[in-house]
């Protein structure tokens, strides 16, 4: 159960098409620095910044997987990643990081009703 | 009474976002609550660029988050991270990295993302524009 003052951090992004899971995950690190419990949720094509087989990407773009191997050490555990999306894009549950946990979609508007602090990237 | 804190992630003239969050911040103080601050983040921290020079007959956003801030007192932050990697800097900032130029000055400050989960905080909603 996720504590009441926990930030939730929605990604919404694929690694290299943007900066915005670079960024999410920025801010994502700063909650877990500051100490305020951080949750992240995987959805849409955010779904791929989790792909563990991933390299460096794009023209001269930094990975983004070194800071999701990173989360941890921030305490940042709680990785949820979004059924529905894996499904459409036909990406098996055993290529993502370790720490993944699968959430149905129907429970995705509970996760956002026990979270009062949300940031959608 | 509400406190609403905006985090602004869209540049300007090329997204909409600025636009919407000026008008909803607008609304939200003529409605007699109050705009806790906001925070520029991602492509958003080009609305504060002292550069901005759109054509007469257009809006200048940068003059509106100015009003905005003159008015009604609200705290304009901009987040240095991506404030840095995108070009935009305070004359301060500029000479710690040897530019000639600098495109920030107050009341838009540079700051951390610390700011914006403290505004976070302290608002009753924060309401992103992206």
């Amino acid at each position: 159960m996720p504590t009441p003052d926990a930030l939730l951090v929605i990604i919404r992004h694929a690694p290299h098409s943007s900066n915005w899971l670079r960024e999410g995950l920025d801010a994502a690190l700063v909650a877990g620095a500051f100490g305020q419990p951080v949750h992240l949720l995987f959805m849409g094509q955010g779904v791929m910044a989790l792909l563990k087989e991933q390299g460096s990407g794009g023209p001269g773009q930094k990975a983004t997987l070194p800071t999701i191997d990173m989360l941890e050490m921030y305490d940042i555990d709680k990785l949820w990643v979004s059924e529905g999306a894996l499904q459409s894009l036909q990406i098996s549950a055993d290529s993502l990081v370790e720490n993944a946990t699968l959430i149905a979609d129907q429970q995705i508007p509970g996760l956002f009703q026990q979270h009062a602090k949300i940031l959608n990237f | 009474m509400m406190q609403y804190g905006l985090l602004v992630m869209g540049a300007p003239y090329s997204s909409p976002a600025p636009h919407s969050a000026l008008r909803f911040a607008h609304a939200v103080l003529a409605r007699g609550h109050q705009i806790a601050g906001v925070f520029f983040y991602h492509d958003g921290v080009h609305n504060a660029s002292l550069l901005m020079a759109p054509p007469q007959d257009e809006l200048n956003l940068r003059e509106a988050w100015i009003e905005l801030n003159q008015q009604h007192a609200v705290q304009l932050d901009v987040c240095i991270a991506a404030a840095l990697r995108r070009g935009l800097m305070s004359e301060s900032e500029a000479h710690r990295h040897g530019k000639q130029a600098f495109n920030i000055a107050p009341p838009f400050e540079l700051t951390g993302l610390g700011q914006l989960l403290e505004l976070q905080q302290r608002a009753d909603r924060l309401i992103t524009f992206a």
